[in-house]
């Protein structure tokens, strides 16, 4: 509602600016078809400020946006493509066959990823199982275990930053007559253990709660979590999409029975992920899809042996590389952070402590998230997960952290990973500060906080 | 690495020049950034076996590496905006 008022302000009271604006600025107006509007970007024709980088000739150089997006996907490793390719080339036989050498070097592969992802969280091979990624995943996981133990088990419980694809999921069972609590978080992103423990009843059959969040990259306890399930006999399930690899996961250490791992996320292929389904004490579930009984029963279908390979492949480097990337991550994290929060008015989402370095998630007031992302068309950034990123609706997640509508809609995700360059990082926080301040100056809010004027104390005309 | 050295400097050199053969900003980069770390990280070892470990699991490292710089190299994407271009590029 709040949003809705403010941008009627901003045309009534700068109706000229606006319409100058737009008119002369061809990188906003077309931003919606053009897909190489980088170099197109200017500022209003008069204005002093300009878009474009006074200290360096942009016809010098590239116009690909810089990549920090890699919450949404990662770029494949090459050295994970020089796996799969021996599948595209050669190794073709179906990882089931049993009959012949062609199915049974395909299968000796398919075991060899199994164990290279088993051992980044602690787990045995054989309670992996193969999907066709995080979101096939969850949905297993919440509705198999769900499904399994209807006839005593009516309730789960989840938070309210989870992602779509879980709370989806949890919507359907919904449907289906199970009960479903949705925690709430605190300001800074983390679920309260206490409230986690009124919320267990003994109907309870599974509770779900992410690793790291997609949107702000904050870290929930698990290993609290999983000790509060184990003493009240729940199942723990986490959605480690955005956390496998990346932060330490112990499925033994943290009592977690299911988890969710996506191989896009870490530098591997689209297409393919695994669920985490532990043996002992043995999680039963009611499969999805049913067929050959491939993957112990769970998940029937030809597994896609190249794409398992390369998910395998790109666990293996999660294990090998991790000293290496954690320590290059957290160094341009901490630059980039220190660059934008320099920018006055500018906040950090989500705990400062218990968080992802590589997801850095920052509100600038007085801007618009979305106008920002426009004058940003040469780094690929985005307010939120890729899902929602269609819809202007401002973020679920923040708004659950207790944001406003207009923090919540001025907030970008900056992604970092093993591929990011502290070139771009600087790139990034130059063009930030800059194109901040040009929409600012756009703005008659901006003038009037600059003019000393208490935004909270006006009381805005309705319509 | 005393009595290797030569074989050593030589793997060296050889992922230099394969990983600045990457067409992509980002990869060059961290092949790069990742070749020097590595063999700097091993500059001190002493024991022979180890050595003998390091080149040999560098060796295969090397083929992946010229294989992917050459795949690099048939694709290609434009430059980034914080690449700069060749002289012929430049419109």
């Amino acid at each position: 509602m709040q949003r809705l008022l403010v941008t009627s302000l901003f045309m009534k009271r700068a109706p000229t600016v606006a319409a100058r604006s737009l008119s002369s600025f061809p990188g906003l107006k077309t931003a919606a078809t053009s897909v190489n509007s980088a170099s197109t970007l200017e500022p209003p024709s008069g204005s002093p400020i300009s878009l474009k980088d006074a200290g360096r000739d942009s016809s010098l150089y590239g116009t690909r946006p810089i990549y920090l997006d890699l919450q949404a996907t990662t770029p494949v490793d090459p050295r994970v493509l020089d796996k799969m390719m021996q599948f595209y080339t050669g190794l073709y036989g179906n990882p089931h066959s049993s009959t012949h050498s062609y199915g049974w070097e395909t299968e000796t592969e398919v075991e060899k990823a199994r164990e290279h992802i088993a051992r980044v969280i602690g787990a045995d091979p054989k309670e992996i199982i193969f999907t066709s990624g995080a979101t096939e995943c969850n949905n297993l996981a919440l509705k198999g275990v769900a499904r399994f133990y209807a006839k005593t088990k009516k309730h789960i419980i989840t938070s309210q930053t989870e992602h779509k694809c879980v709370l989806d999921s949890a919507r359907h069972l919904q449907d289906e007559g199970f009960e479903v609590t949705y925690l709430p978080v605190g300001e800074d992103g983390l679920i309260d253990l206490e409230q986690l423990e009124q919320a267990i009843r003994p109907d309870t059959s599974i509770v779900s709660i992410m690793s790291v969040n997609n949107e702000i990259g904050v870290i929930q306890p698990l290993e609290e979590i999983g000790k509060l399930c184990r003493k009240h006999k729940v199942f723990f399930h986490t959605d480690a999409a955005q956390g496998f690899g990346k932060i330490p996961l112990d499925v033994n250490k943290y009592n977690i029975d299911l988890m969710s791992i996506s191989a896009h996320k870490i530098y591997g292929p689209m297409g393919i992920g695994a669920l985490y389904v532990r043996r002992r004490p043995r999680v039963r579930l009611e499969p999805l899809i049913t067929g050959g009984g491939q993957e112990r029963g769970l998940r029937s279908g030809t597994l896609a042996a190249p794409l398992v390979s390369g998910f395998g492949e790109a666990a293996r480097l999660m294990t090998q590389e991790k000293d290496a990337d954690i320590a290059h991550i957290t160094k341009l994290s901490d630059r980039l952070m220190n660059g934008l929060l320099s920018i006055e008015h500018t906040q950090l989402n989500g705990s400062a402590t218990h968080r992802y370095p590589g997801c850095v998630n920052v509100s600038f007031a007085y801007v618009e998230g979305e106008s920002l992302l426009m004058a940003l068309k040469d780094v690929a950034l985005s307010s939120g997960s890729a899902c929602t990123s269609a819809s202007l609706e401002p973020s679920y997640v923040l708004h659950a952290l207790g944001a406003d509508d207009a923090l919540a809609h001025s907030s970008i995700r900056f992604g970092i990973g093993r591929f990011t360059t502290e070139e771009e990082i600087d790139y990034v926080i130059k063009a930030m500060t800059e194109r901040v301040g040009f929409l600012r100056e756009l703005s008659p809010l901006w003038e009037m906080v600059q003019e000393g004027i208490d935004l909270n104390t006006i009381e805005w005309s309705g319509h | 690495m005393a009595g290797n050295k030569s074989q050593v400097l030589s793997l060296y050199r050889q992922f230099l020049r394969n990983a600045s053969k990457f067409e992509d900003y980002n990869f060059r980069n961290y092949f790069l950034r990742k070749s020097r770390d590595e063999f700097k990280k091993h500059k001190d070892v002493s024991d022979p076996a180890e050595i003998a470990n390091f080149i040999k699991s560098a060796r295969q490292d090397l083929l992946v590496l010229k294989r992917q710089a050459e795949i690099s190299q048939m694709y290609h994407f434009d430059k980034l905006v914080v690449e700069k271009l060749d002289r012929h590029h430049r419109t």
